[in-house]
């Protein structure tokens, strides 16, 4: 469980291009269950999302994951966290370019100091599930966008994390691709996963297994349900 | 699968230590090559002809006095156009000039 | 155990990666590296390297040379001088000393013609006779049996027959060398039977040198006594300015190249800093980003000062340091050809790291660091 206390976040504070991009939000997060951010572009959820996932630290507000309060930890503690709760699915992917598919999909188990021979399988285990077995020694950037896409989920599962964060997932797909995400997304919600997406897609927000669908405007909660 | 394995190129930190391990054992075998050959004879027979000679100074520099025997030149060659003149000799530059007076000389003077 | 083993190898593994993903950039600067390494190199070990044997070849120099010295300049030591040396207590052997220089214009180089003590039977030779270094024979093409001509200043011939030729492996203090008959060497130079160049003095107990010094230096007070020490010193001394003026001129180089590793370094790329963003966002830990960019660092660093050490090394090994040559011989003519054993010296290596690792390694640290700390969100943007 995930749960935010007025939570705000500014960029550039102080300066003449002071941006508060959340406004005291209050938010709880159910574990198992499929949460979706929704909202215009510049509504504040994809920032929401990445103080949530630990990327950002929030200005002011508290966060608790499971009960243990990560808003205030620094750099160096918030790492570990990020490493064990969650698995991110950027919206440009971030793959690393030049790598094999695989490497990029292992990239987040190194410093688990797991062994190479079963990070392999692992990795070509995930890729295998997502239909890209014969991609895996291509390097990234010949990749299409849904094959990029799944090979970035590929790369948040391998920690195993218990929250899976998607940023605008379906931004740049067509609706077969769409389909294979969502079917991804149901996978992984039955295997007992938390998964956090931000989407302005109706294909998304109206999917039937999204439990809880929150609605964004301006930095603040407008709407959530239930 | 097992197919795609073998296509894939060996680990980085292998290439890594094949790189670094070539190198180094290249050096290594460098040197044990050359130290077959060893200078001591060279340097021994160099030796008996300094001593049969009574020879000074190396005979790198020979443009000058003071560069050719810089332990046997006076003090003074090196500005003997004048104490402010600027080296004539480029290897000038390279041979310093005799650290200590010599000894003996010194002592003499004080007496 | 294992574990932090197979952590450190994914490590080397992704870093090895990263820089075979920019290969032009990252071979360039091994290059780069390697050839600083590779001068500074080459000149540490050259200067060492004559300098041990200069070392080696004048431990057997004479003990103490007496030399006459007139209004500050040489002058030549007479049969007396000689005499009054012959009684000092502590004194095994005098040998008084013919030798000068010779500008010859044929070969275009300054010789020293010297007259081998009567002591040095294997050098002995007759009148008409030359024994001659390598260099000169090397100038004037000569071989055992050729004549070889020299012409005083004063416009004097001597005529000789080469005897043989020293042996290179003496080239290092015997190159310019052209030993030539008493008799000979008076006649050319016009000089008086009873004067002498200078006395070499062997003394009984090697201790004792300063004190029969400062003995010898109360019957001869227009002497000087130049004794063994001060020669190896001189030779100390040699190439410590050559290498200070060369290293001055490399000093440009290695200012170069610092230029370049920060901004290599400091100029962290948006690509590299978005990687060190991903890689943080996907729980690389700030510890592991630097590591990983210390290991890149350190591979390029290590390659290259190995590559740019061995480089060195073979160069002044087998090449005699061929590529300085131009700068080391200067005016002289005659510079000796002989073969160097450079020895591998563990301050020298270690102080050549420090000029060239420590810089490099530090313009990697600090902005890896300064990005590696920020939010990972903030990065990648």
């Amino acid at each position: 469980m995930i749960t935010l206390e007025q939570v705000t976040k500014v960029f550039n504070q102080g300066r003449h291009n002071e941006v508060a991009a959340v406004r005291g939000v209050d938010l709880t997060i159910g574990d198992g269950r499929v949460t979706v951010l929704r909202g215009p572009s510049g509504s504040g959820k994809t920032t929401l999302l990445t103080v949530i996932g630990c990327l950002a630290r929030p200005t002011t507000g508290r966060i608790r994951i499971d009960g243990e309060m990560v808003s205030g930890l620094p750099e160096r503690f918030l790492n570990e966290v990020r490493r064990r709760t969650f698995g991110f699915v950027f919206q440009r992917f971030n793959l690393i370019r030049g790598l094999s598919a695989r490497d990029n999909v292992m990239l987040p188990a190194y410093p688990t100091g797991r062994p190479h021979r079963a990070l392999i399988d692992q990795a070509e285990g995930l890729l295998d599930r997502f239909g890209l077995a014969d991609r895996a020694s291509l390097s990234v950037e010949h990749l299409s966008g849904g094959e990029a896409q799944r090979v970035a989920i590929a790369r948040a599962l391998i920690n195993d994390p218990a929250v899976i964060v998607a940023d605008e997932p379906t931004a740049s797909l067509d609706g077969e691709r769409v389909a294979q995400f969502l079917a991804i997304a149901e996978d992984l919600k039955r295997a007992g996963k938390t998964v956090l997406i931000t989407s302005h897609d109706p294909r998304i927000t109206a999917a039937p297994l999204v439990d809880a669908l929150v609605t964004m405007a301006d930095g603040r909660i407008v709407e959530a349900s239930p | 699968m097992t197919a795609r394995r073998t296509s894939r190129s060996p680990r980085g930190s292998t290439l890594a230590a094949i790189a670094v391990g070539s190198l180094v054992s290249l050096a290594v075998g460098l040197f044990a090559a050359a130290s077959n050959d060893d200078p001591q004879p060279r340097r021994v027979r160099a030796a008996e002809l300094v001593a049969a000679l009574a020879l000074s100074d190396v005979a790198l520099f020979g443009e000058a006095r003071y560069t050719r025997n810089p332990s046997l030149a006076d003090l003074h060659s090196a500005f003997q156009d004048g104490p402010a003149s600027l080296e004539h000799f480029p290897t000038g530059s390279l041979v310093a000039a005799p650290r200590a007076f010599p000894a003996g000389r010194l002592e003499a003077g004080k007496e | 155990m294992r574990a932090a083993f197979e952590r450190r190898r994914h490590l080397v593994d992704f870093a090895v990666g990263s820089l075979a993903r920019h290969p032009t950039k990252n071979l360039g600067l091994v290059v780069t590296y390697a050839l600083v390494v590779f001068l500074v190199g080459s000149v540490m070990l050259y200067g060492s390297a004559i300098r041990r044997e200069a070392a080696a070849m004048l431990s057997s120099g004479p003990e103490i040379t007496a030399q006459a010295m007139v209004m500050g300049r040489h002058d030549m030591s007479t049969s007396a001088d000689v005499a009054a040396l012959k009684g000092l207590r502590g004194v095994r052997r005098i040998e008084p000393r013919l030798w000068g220089y010779l500008w010859d214009s044929a070969g275009a180089a300054n010789y020293t013609l010297m007259v081998p003590p009567p002591s040095d039977a294997a050098h002995a030779v007759g009148k008409g006779e030359a024994i001659v270094g390598e260099g000169v024979a090397r100038a004037r093409k000569l071989k055992p049996g050729a004549m070889l001509f020299l012409v005083s200043p004063s416009g004097k011939f001597l005529k000789t027959r080469v005897k043989s030729i020293l042996s290179s492996d003496s080239a290092l203090v015997s190159s310019d060398l052209v030993l030539v008959e008493e008799a000979d060497f008076r006649a050319f130079f016009e000089l008086p039977a009873d004067v002498w160049t200078d006395v070499a003095i062997t003394v009984t107990n090697p201790r004792e040198v300063t004190t029969v010094a400062e003995k010898a230096a109360l019957k001869l007070p227009r002497h000087r006594f130049v004794t063994r020490a001060d020669m190896s010193r001189t030779a100390e001394a040699l190439f410590s300015w050559r290498e200070g003026l060369t290293l001055a001129l490399l000093a440009g180089a290695l200012v170069a190249f610092a230029i370049l590793a920060f901004d290599k370094a400091s100029g962290l790329s948006a690509e590299e800093r978005r990687e060190i963003g991903i890689l943080k966002a996907i729980g690389w830990e700030t510890g592991d980003v630097i590591a990983l960019k210390l290991v890149e660092g350190g591979l390029v660093s290590g390659v290259a000062f190995l590559v740019g050490v061995i480089g060195a090394w073979a160069h002044v090994r087998f090449f005699a340091a061929g590529l300085f040559a131009p700068v080391l011989e200067g005016w002289s003519t005659l510079y000796p050809r002989f073969p160097l054993a450079p020895s591998i010296d563990a301050l020298e290596i270690a102080t050549l790291a420090a000029l060239t690792v420590a810089p490099f390694t530090a313009a990697i640290l600090v902005p890896v660091w300064r990005t590696a700390t920020a939010d990972p969100d903030a990065v990648m943007r």
